[in-house]
């Protein structure tokens, strides 16, 4: 649905926001874009859409090219921006039939009265844009990208600051749209955004394109936890019993420490701690910890280089 | 073409127009009635007429040409600076639509404002002084060609503006002297010769001078100049609203 190939931008700075990056969806897929912040990932989904002018390479979206023929192109997307960038004075009646004639479709108060009611916007389509949540605001953009029919669907960073309900919401929302054949390319930096809707997931940073894979691969490569257990006292060496275990310990001596996969279904969580106890060391606290995206980029980049 | 679109911005432009009638439509108009009662009234009753008008009925025009222009420059400016502004342009430049048909869509609003403005102030005139249009035709002309060329000018600056002090910048500092020293209030044989000349420089001028002549026949400049010039600065705007669209200078990253 979209190819992405040797696609590059530099600003006129000097800065290189895209470096080559190449990249295709399928049609019905959805695919997370993670990366931390500046890695580059609204600058990739804005040149698709045509906000920003790409310096190299191609792009095409259901086989159209999206400068030679942007009309099909742009009619297939619906974007989802990531700044709150609604309209003030209007309300959001007029902005969704404002939105459908901007992509050149007769009005049709069914499409916009169920777009409206599926964002439960529907008691709100008169009122001041400017009197909404932010909430809701977000979910108006959301509606406005939708309201005319895409069939591939880029949502940037949709769940930033919006709260756990409407970040499930979203999630369902996502999903429908999944059944419905929609395409669709969000981006994130939470794993855990990438793990409940993502079909394939890429890792974007410094403009790089990091790698693409399942999720399933992805996140079995980014499930490593680990228990640590603080000690009250240093300890010198490690217990023979708790390194059968398969505990290690920590180089200050103050804490042991567990690596498990956070899949695995049998971790006796309580046995380990008592195997710490009646190995006659006392506990000062304990921590789980997943491995985070940053520890995953910086094994990528290492990785890499 | 994407005609559809073309009437969204036109209408979303239009209906930011009816949100706010009083400043856009009851304040020009106001402001237009002070310059009648100071200048035509206080001030004009006692100036002799100007090439066989009184003095009333001769500023009529140019006051006129001072409201459309100062209007379509803000209309227009403000109409596509403030989707920059506040980022809501990501949505036309990521709609199927072309710069051409978006120029069209916010351009064509400004000036239909202004020119409903220039006619409310051609009514609101004829209460005060009598007067005649010789040219129906050529003034509504004029009329129009004025309105879009200055509703492209502003769109020009507020696609150049990056900051709400330079979108005043130019209306404020470059073409509100421009209409005062272009004739509005006065015929330009009225000044020292060398003003004359310097005055000749003067763009607006030509417009002024042509939009009197469709009133009541008198002219500063032959009016095919007149025409020729509103064609050129058309132009010239028209060229450079191309290079935009070309370059996507300040819109496009």
């Amino acid at each position: 649905m979209i190819e992405i190939s040797n696609l590059g931008k530099q600003y006129a700075s000097g800065f290189v926001a895209l470096d080559n990056i190449s990249l295709s969806v399928k049609k019905g897929e959805i695919l997370a874009l993670l990366g931390p912040n500046g890695a580059g990932k609204t600058t990739l989904i804005s040149s698709v859409c045509g906000i920003v002018n790409p310096t190299s390479g191609s792009v095409t979206v259901g086989g159209f090219d999206i400068i030679k023929d942007y009309r099909k192109t742009r009619s297939l997307i619906g974007l989802v921006p990531q700044e709150l960038t609604t309209d003030a004075f209007e309300t959001p009646w007029d902005n969704l039939t404002f939105s459908r004639g901007l992509f050149g479709l007769p009005k049709n108060p069914q499409v916009v009265e169920k777009v409206l009611k599926d964002l439960s916007l529907w008691d709100k389509k008169d009122d001041r844009i400017m009197t909404l949540s932010g909430g809701m605001k977000r979910r108006l953009l959301i509606a406005k990208a939708l309201v005319h029919e895409p069939q591939v669907l880029f949502l940037d960073e949709p769940t930033a600051g919006v709260d756990v309900a409407l970040r499930q919401d979203m999630w369902r929302m996502v999903d429908e749209l999944r059944n419905q054949g929609v395409t669709i390319v969000l981006t994130t930096h939470y794993i855990e955004e990438a793990e409940a809707i993502a079909d394939r997931i890429g890792v974007i940073s410094g403009g790089k394109l990091l790698l693409v894979e399942d999720k399933g691969t992805l996140m079995a490569r980014m499930g490593q936890k680990q228990l640590k257990v603080e000690l009250m006292d240093t300890l010198e060496a490690l217990p023979k019993v708790l390194e059968k275990q398969g505990f290690c310990l920590a180089d200050d001596g103050l804490s042991v420490v567990y690596h498990y996969d956070k899949d695995a279904e049998e971790i006796d969580i309580g046995g380990l701690l008592q195997a710490v106890t009646s190995a006659g060391l006392g506990v000062k606290d304990i921590h789980t910890q997943q491995s985070s995206l940053e520890e995953i980029f910086v094994d990528l980049v290492e990785d890499a280089a | 073409m994407n005609l559809r679109a073309m009437w969204a911005i036109y209408s979303f432009e239009m209906s930011r127009t009816k949100r706010t009638v009083t400043q856009s439509i009851v304040s020009p108009v106001l402001s237009t009635v002070l310059y009648f009662v100071v200048f035509g009234g206080a001030i004009g009753s006692r100036i002799e007429e100007v090439g066989g008008i009184s003095y009333g009925a001769f500023i009529v025009p140019g006051l006129i040409m001072l409201s459309i222009m100062t209007q379509s420059l803000s209309n227009a400016s403000f109409g596509i600076y403030f989707p920059r502004f506040s980022g809501t342009i990501y949505e036309v430049l990521s709609a199927p639509v072309s710069f051409w048909e978006a120029t069209v869509g916010y351009v064509g609003a400004a000036a239909t404002k202004s020119l409903i403005i220039g006619l409310i102030i051609l009514a609101t005139a004829g209460f005060f002084v009598p007067i005649q249009i010789a040219h129906p035709f050529w003034m509504l002309a004029f009329l129009i060609l004025t309105t879009i060329t200055f509703s492209l000018f502003g769109f020009l600056i507020g696609i150049w503006a990056d900051g709400f002090e330079k979108l005043q910048l130019i209306p404020l500092l470059v073409v509100t002297p421009m209409v005062f020293l272009g004739g509005a209030f006065y015929s330009i044989d009225m000044l020292p010769s060398a003003w004359q000349t310097v005055t000749m420089f003067n763009p607006v001028v030509y417009l002024i001078s042509g939009f009197r002549w469709s009133f009541y026949e008198i002219s500063d400049v032959s009016v095919g100049v007149s025409l020729g010039m509103v064609m050129l600065f058309m132009g010239i705007c028209l060229v450079l609203i191309g290079w935009i669209f070309k370059t996507g200078y300040r819109l496009k990253q």
